[in-house]
């Protein structure tokens, strides 16, 4: 896509820099984020992930670098037009989901209906409930639509479904997907890759408060292990021939714990030149490497 | 103004849904008021208090008596008559030695005033109702008359006093150190809502509270006891809300950083227990040590239970009260700044 034709950022973030005494947790980071995506900020624990998603919401002041929304440096209106879910918050006891909302729609000038947000968050059945007689799915769908209250065009979500149960990470992700469909920008972290995948246009790796990959989530994975990766056991091969003919297949080649894995850009073809070259197929399976493994492959340590 | 009455309403109702805490508001101070009634009918004191005006005789003088050393009588100087005459006509006091003219004063009605009046009698003692026993004119007896002050009625303001000390710090400090430790503040700080209109809530929410319960607990004993009442009901309630804002705006000095409830909790108490103690809640200030006195006037407090004292008890006027009304001022003005400058969200 040429320059003039790409789609206007939404927000810039450039020479990004944090540090607490001598941490620099966030560590000169850069990234645009188009309109109406979802971008994801993946990394483990420590990462500065959650930092750097902070300091763009002006909750902490940066030490250096600057954070443009629409083209222009964020200003006090900026408030206005974000909403934000973060990891871990509390809110005042003793009051319904109905007044929690209410209290901070009362807070924006602009707010969007009440029934509105009710409907978009699927909150109906508990709306008059005490905030702290929610489980776990309850409290994160009442915590979104309080970051809806004031109908914003970009939404921060941090680890929006840690600790819920597989039923209520689908259900939350749906929700996701249908703010997306009203054409809000979502900036999402996550440690879950199958979330990322599932719902982000773009990502970001980061470790020790650098972006060490970008992109978008299946052209990363396609870079890094191609299409597919064909497992077949060590033996389906000529003692120490597995890497010639995975290099003959195009295909490179690693060994371990008495399986050969070759990751393949087109898993077809591959498969048919290993039966043209007679190896046997017993035990073969073929998977798709997903975000995590990236992760591994970057950094050397798994995603916590 | 629609930020802050959201935040004003929520804070409201997060505080009367909350029963356990309203109840421990209401009981606690109610059960006091009515424990120290039954406890102490009259008087609070056991020893005799005695105002002196003038310098009392040199030991070893012609005019010195051994009245004058006897154990578990308390000497209280005074610069006028006025005021210990006021205090012995309400049995605050059980006599009154003018040096300087040569007169004492008793209440006839004060039964502790008789035995002091007998101490001095010329059969057991030097300086006498009769007058020194080595020449030396003698010490006229004058009479005043009233009714005594129940110990209760002297203790109320103090009270009152606790109440308003415990609900502004605990209810703003506390507050707002545990918003901030677990997160309410991050998530307010996340919205257009500013600091000022915050705490600005916070404050008025706390000044209704308080007040309210301060009301329910006056008014509650009061159908029961009957306290005295001598002066304006308007002052009162103006010595009440300056004290009830001076109060939370020191909560809003210790809260205005602190993050955890613990360390909140000990500087709670640093500031709470010497201000019960020296502040003159449930003893009086007179006679103690100067150190002492002069320490009780570094609590807002002391000016508190002092004016509200002096409208109850001695139906004191503005003029009275002003020197009181000022320090609460002045102290507001001065830990308001001082929370201003220092509040941070986290």
């Amino acid at each position: 896509m040429s320059e003039a034709n790409a789609p206007i950022a939404i927000l810039e973030v450039k020479d990004l820099v944090k540090s607490y005494g001598k941490v620099r947790a966030v560590d000169g980071i850069s990234f645009a984020v188009r309109e109406g995506s979802c971008f994801g900020i993946l990394g483990p624990n420590g990462a500065g992930k959650t930092t750097a998603i902070e300091v763009i919401e002006t909750i902490h002041d940066p030490d250096s670098g600057s954070i443009l929304y629409r083209g222009e440096p964020v200003s006090r209106s900026f408030k206005e037009n974000i909403g934000i879910q973060f990891q871990d918050t509390s809110l005042q006891e003793f009051l319904t989901v109905r007044e929690t909302l209410q209290l901070f729609s009362k807070l924006y000038p602009s707010p969007r209906p009440m029934d509105e947000i009710i409907a978009a968050c699927s909150l109906e059945e508990f709306i008059d409930r005490d905030n702290r007689k929610l489980s776990g799915g309850q409290r994160q769908r009442m915590l979104l639509g309080i970051a809806l209250v004031n109908d914003p065009d970009l939404l921060f979500l941090d680890e929006p479904t840690t600790g819920l149960d597989p039923h209520a990470r689908r259900n939350f992700w749906r929700l996701i997907q249908g703010i997306k469909a009203q054409g809000k920008t979502v900036i999402l972290t996550t440690h879950y890759m199958d979330e990322a995948e599932f719902l982000c246009d773009d990502i970001i790796v980061m470790d020790h408060g650098h972006i060490i990959e970008s992109g978008r989530p299946r052209e990363l994975l396609l870079k890094h292990f191609g299409e597919a990766v064909i497992r077949l056991p060590e033996a389906a091969f000529p003692t120490g021939k597995a890497p010639g003919q995975g290099a003959a297949l195009g295909c490179p080649a690693e060994t371990e714990d008495g399986f050969v894995s070759l990751s393949c850009s087109d898993t077809d073809a591959t498969l048919r030149e290993l039966v043209s070259m007679g190896v046997p197929l017993g035990g073969i399976s073929v998977e798709r490497r997903n975000l995590d493994d990236l992760f591994l492959k970057l950094t050397g340590s798994g995603l916590d | 103004m629609k930020k802050f009455w959201a935040v004003f309403v929520a804070r409201n109702l997060e505080f009367f849904r909350d029963r356990s805490t309203l109840i421990f508001n209401l009981v606690l101070p109610i059960a006091l008021i009515f424990g120290f009634a039954f406890a102490f009918p009259g008087g609070g004191g056991t020893t005799y208090k005695i105002g002196t005006i003038g310098e009392a005789p040199a030991i070893g003088s012609p005019m010195d008596s051994a009245f004058l050393h006897y154990k578990y009588l308390q000497f209280v100087p005074y610069s006028s008559l006025e005021a210990p005459l006021d205090r012995l006509a309400h049995h605050q006091i059980d006599m009154v030695i003018d040096f300087t003219k040569g007169e004492y004063y008793v209440n006839e009605s004060s039964a502790n005033g008789y035995v002091l009046e007998r101490m001095l009698a010329p059969s057991s003692f030097g300086l006498a109702v009769a007058g020194p026993p080595q020449g030396g004119s003698a010490f006229a007896k004058k009479t005043v008359s009233g009714a005594p002050i129940r110990y209760v009625d002297w203790f109320i303001p103090g009270v009152i006093g606790i109440n308003i000390l415990f609900g502004s710090l605990s209810g703003v400090g506390f507050v707002i150190v545990r918003y901030r430790r677990n997160g309410v503040l991050k998530r307010f700080k996340a919205t257009p809502l500013r600091a000022f209109e915050f705490v600005g809530a916070q404050v008025m929410s706390r000044f209704f509270i308080v007040a309210f319960i301060s009301v329910l607990i006056f008014t509650g004993t009061d159908l029961v006891l009957h306290f005295r009442m001598a002066g304006s009901w308007a002052l009162l309630a103006l010595v009440n809300a300056l004290a009830i804002l001076c109060m939370i705006a020191l909560g809003l000095v210790f809260a205005s950083r602190i993050k955890s409830e613990e360390v909140a909790g000990g500087i709670m108490n640093l500031i709470t227990w010497p201000m019960m103690i020296l502040s003159g809640v449930f003893f009086s200030l007179e006679g103690t040590p100067a150190a002492m006195q002069a320490a009780s006037r570094a609590f807002p407090i002391t000016y508190y239970i002092e004016a509200s004292r002096a409208i109850m008890l001695d139906g004191a006027g503005l003029a009275q009260i002003a020197g009181d009304l000022g320090a609460l001022a002045a102290m507001t003005a001065v830990f308001l700044a001082a929370a201003a400058f220092l509040f941070k969200w986290e």
